[in-house]
């Protein structure tokens, strides 16, 4: 006669043998369902913060810089399509809308719903990409990747040519950081789509798409200061 | 700091189901669209020295309706509003020690 | 207050059958490799850390055999430089950041919790894969020629002027970030969500509190190195100039960014350490650990404090003058919770019914070192003192003292006490005093002197001194010869217990904790059913009454 889990203790009456369905994505090592879902969903938050504190890094030493530069930071904005900027913000800011309609659908059991809304994710993030790879192609045209490949001269300002070119690593590297987690979302969204379409997902286990929704959203937020802050700097 | 400890270990039966309407969705997606207009509106206003610290505001109002409806955490355990919040303050903590220095350099360089 | 000593607790068997066990229960190469269970994974890491320990540690005797002489006649001051670097990393990064979480951590936490397992199996072969594949990084370096900036990668010598691989070694070491990343995130979640029933967060062992802190420390403070390293890189490759002032950097953010992470990461390396102790001390003297809660919430200060003080590194640096003095102020506070723990510790001691088992032995020997290697850092964090003693070889004593003094001592306390429940079989006590003994001389041999040559002026990182600092080198040598015997002593004799040790039952100290209500080894699901937790922490007479009544029902 083993000991009562506390579950038990909680809800007497309820026995090992009442709900003795073994759920097929109940992982061996877990009580049950609801404590999979608390672990996985607390596993990805804990992931979030680091990732805070690895894109929080890099603003860091962009505001270090803005103080040192204000000049150079500002010129090197101007560089930047701002009206480009404001349609690829439009289009995270709509996957982010149609990632969280496709959790409120895996919730549902909304097996189509859920698969059209990942399916629309994928694509403006797949569009988010796209034009951000249309702009890295002109800013290199335009001789402003950092490095060897740096001719632009700022001829109004040549004493701020270093600056910008040290604010162009900061773009590069900020907003290619972004654009490799949005890549490696892709990814996983490819993956949970098949997994959507399967009918994997109902109100008792859901949680996968709500991770992915997690950290679908917090590469969203980083979006939301990367913009004002590599683009609209007047 | 002190991660407040949980409550009794909370093993559920079922996942938490607290599913948000659907209207509160487009509520919050219309308002970030009005965020990015106005954020792009008022950096082409000359505020002077405001027009960093009103983009800075309109984007952390947006990130928070982002956090709290977007990624449910307004009906979310205390556990996740600790951990949330204490990214940010650990982030607040490396940008106050770090300017403690670079504003209280005192030579002409920078 | 105890009923029993160690020679005769009670033969605890949970249950009737314990011939399997995790060790024998499924056999061949791939049950290893591609295993979820965190005790096998455990053993992978101590497998590789122990080989990656020792490399290390041929580095640091190449060192001190240059350092007999005082002139530079052994290397060139070149390869002395990458013997110095490469000492470094290995030790920080592919020992001691993973040693005491990956190994102890993982075999023993979810067991204490009374947990089948972590809380993501497969994430915890993924952290073991990611640590090997950052190691394999580091080993092609240090093949291919190594590298010579320090550990510390300081720009822009490390960007813009060392010759050698800068590239590969930043990223071996942000590829290790992201297992120890996925390591503390699946101990968090583990504490958190898979107690036992009735395992209230103030009934946990204070190795749970102290491995929590770590964790919290690891999440916060890794991925700022992360993209510290991906700044370094990006500069080294494209030749900009983020971090040279040539180009209009600031070669002082990188070294404030390096060490946002890299303080914390000295209690990454000790809290655990302070987590093997509060066990040993608990089970080698019978008694409660004084002042649990005091110990409990130190952990928690000690995390949140430490990431305060980075710029304690940097006071010669040409930080300013006010932030300086902040800093300093500030690290004078961190030094609180740690000497909080060692006054609890103290206190347990005292009048306690003491056993000089060889963990208790290395006990002592870290609450003494990790006391004079932390009082060491107040005389550092004091900014006049610190601008005679910065990057001189008091401040090497300092960390070795911590480091080795400390958590390695730890790490061996630990491995020791956890041994029966590991292996199934005891070590052999009289061999494992000795080394422990010579461990002890030899340690203080090695580093007692560099506080003083150091002190009177011998700077770290050079192949040659004034020749009046010999006398000092050589007896750090000669200390370092019988450290590395006390070292290597355990080799042999662990490896000669695993199969002609004398077999160990369930609890063989008399410990409390759930990982003695278990057999040795234990079985592959940890438990045959999920215990419940009725005692509180270190209640001697409680624990054994509950193990007397399981055994019974």
């Amino acid at each position: 006669m083993r000991n009562p889990t506390l579950h038990e203790l909680q809800h007497p009456g309820t026995s090992d043998d009442a709900h003795a369905h073994h759920h097929p994505f109940l992982q061996h090592h877990f009580e049950d369902l609801g404590q999979q879902h608390e672990a996985s969903t607390l596993g990805m938050w804990f992931f979030v913060a680091q990732e805070i504190l690895f894109f929080g890094g890099i603003f860091m030493a962009y505001s270090v810089y803005r103080h040192m530069y204000p000049e150079a930071w500002s010129a090197g904005a101007h560089h930047q399509n701002w009206k480009i900027g404001l349609f690829n913000t439009i289009v995270l800011i709509g996957s982010s809308l149609t990632m969280a309609l496709a959790v409120w659908g895996a919730q549902g059991a909304k097996r189509k719903l859920t698969t059209v809304m990942l399916v629309l994710t994928l694509l403006l993030g797949m569009t988010f990409v796209g034009v951000k790879g249309f702009e890295y192609r002109e800013h290199i045209h335009e001789g402003l990747f950092p490095g060897s490949h740096f001719t632009y001269v700022d001829h109004a300002h040549p004493e701020l040519t270093r600056g910008v070119e040290l604010f162009m690593v900061f773009y590069f590297t900020m907003t290619g950081l972004h654009a490799l987690h949005m890549i490696i979302g892709a990814g996983l969204l490819i993956w949970f789509i098949k997994r959507a379409w399967r009918g994997d997902f109902g109100p008792e286990y859901y949680s996968p798409v709500e991770i992915m929704g997690l950290y679908w959203h917090f590469v969203d937020i980083v979006w939301i200061f990367l913009f004002p802050l590599l683009y609209l700097i007047h | 700091m002190a991660h407040a400890p949980d409550h009794a270990d909370h093993v559920g039966h079922s996942p938490a189901h607290h599913q948000a309407p659907l209207g509160m969705y487009f509520a919050v997606f219309f308002a970030l669209m009005g965020g990015t207009i106005l954020t792009v509106i008022a950096s082409h206003v000359n505020l002077g020295h405001w027009n960093t610290p009103v983009a800075l505001a309109i984007a952390i109002i947006k990130a928070t309706l982002v956090i709290l409806w977007f990624m449910h955490v307004i009906h979310s355990p205390r556990m996740t509003w600790v951990i949330v919040i204490s990214s940010f303050l650990w982030l607040g903590v490396l940008f106050v020690l770090m300017f403690s220095d670079y504003l209280t350099r005192i030579w002409n360089i920078y | 207050m105890t009923s029993t000593t160690i020679d005769d607790a009670p033969f605890i068997e949970p249950s009737a059958t314990a011939k399997r066990n995790y060790l024998n229960d499924e056999y061949g190469v791939l049950s290893w490799l591609l295993t979820r269970d965190h005790k096998r994974i455990a053993i992978l890491y101590a497998i590789s850390v122990t080989i990656f320990f020792f490399v290390g540690g041929i580095f640091a005797f190449l060192m001190r055999l240059e350092l007999l002489t005082p002139e530079g006649d052994l290397f060139t001051s070149d390869t002395y430089n990458k013997l110095f670097t490469l000492h470094g990393i290995v030790m920080i990064f592919f020992f001691l950041i993973p040693a005491i979480p990956a190994v102890i951590g993982n075999f023993i936490l979810p067991i204490m919790l009374g947990a089948k397992d972590l809380a993501f199996p497969k994430i915890n072969l993924l952290s073991w894969y990611i640590y090997i594949i950052g190691g394999t990084f580091g080993v092609i370096v240090i093949i291919t020629g190594g590298v010579d900036t320090g550990w510390t990668f300081y720009t822009p010598f490390s960007t813009q002027y060392s010759n050698t691989h800068v590239f590969l070694t930043t990223l071996g070491a942000f590829i290790t970030g992201f297992s120890s990343i996925l390591t503390g995130l699946n101990f968090l979640v583990t504490i958190h969500r898979m107690r036992a029933p009735g395992l209230t967060w103030f009934r946990l062992p204070l190795f749970v509190w102290s491995i929590y802190a770590t964790s919290v420390v690891i999440m916060l403070a890794t991925p700022v190195l992360a993209i510290t390293l991906v700044l370094l890189m990006v500069e080294r490759v494209l030749h900009v100039g983020i971090f040279d002032p040539a180009l209009g950097g600031d070669p002082v953010l990188y070294q404030h960014m390096f060490w946002f992470y890299s303080h914390p990461a000295v209690y990454i390396m000790i809290l655990p350490g302070m987590a093997v102790i509060s066990e040993c001390v608990a089970a080698f003297t019978r008694k409660k650990i004084f002042g649990y809660k005091f110990v409990a919430f130190s952990s928690l200060a000690i995390a949140f404090l430490g990431f305060l003080v980075w710029a304690h590194h940097l006071f010669i640096a040409g930080i300013s003058i006010y932030s300086a003095m902040i800093f300093s102020f500030l690290t004078m506070l961190v030094a609180v919770p740690s000497a909080i723990k060692v006054f609890n510790w103290t206190a347990t001691l005292y009048k306690a019914s003491v056993s000089w088992q060889t963990p208790m032995l290395y006990v002592l020997g870290f609450i003494g070192l990790f006391t004079i290697g932390g009082v060491t850092g107040l005389f550092l964090g004091a900014l006049g003192i610190d601008v005679h003693v910065h990057d001189s070889y008091f401040v090497v004593a300092h960390f070795h003292y911590i480091m080795v003094g400390g958590t390695i001592m730890a790490y061996l306390a630990g491995i020791h006490y956890w041994w029966p429940k590991i292996t199934g079989r005891m070590y052999p006590e009289w061999w494992a005093r000795l080394s422990a003994l010579l461990v002890f001389v030899g340690f203080n041999l090695t580093f007692f002197p560099q506080f003083l040559v150091g002190y009177v002026g011998m700077p770290r990182r050079y192949h040659a001194y004034a020749p009046e600092f010999q006398v000092l080198n050589v007896l750090s040598t000669a200390g370092a010869t019988i450290l590395a015997a006390g070292y290597i002593l355990p080799m042999i004799y662990l490896g000669w217990s695993l199969k002609f040790g004398r077999k160990a039952g369930p609890n063989p100290w008399g410990a409390v904790g759930l990982e003695w209500a278990t057999s040795s080894p234990p079985p592959k699901e940890n438990f045959h059913e999920t215990p419940t937790v009725t005692w509180e922490a270190y209640d001697y007479p409680a624990f054994l009454k509950a193990m007397r009544e399981t055994q019974d029902a």
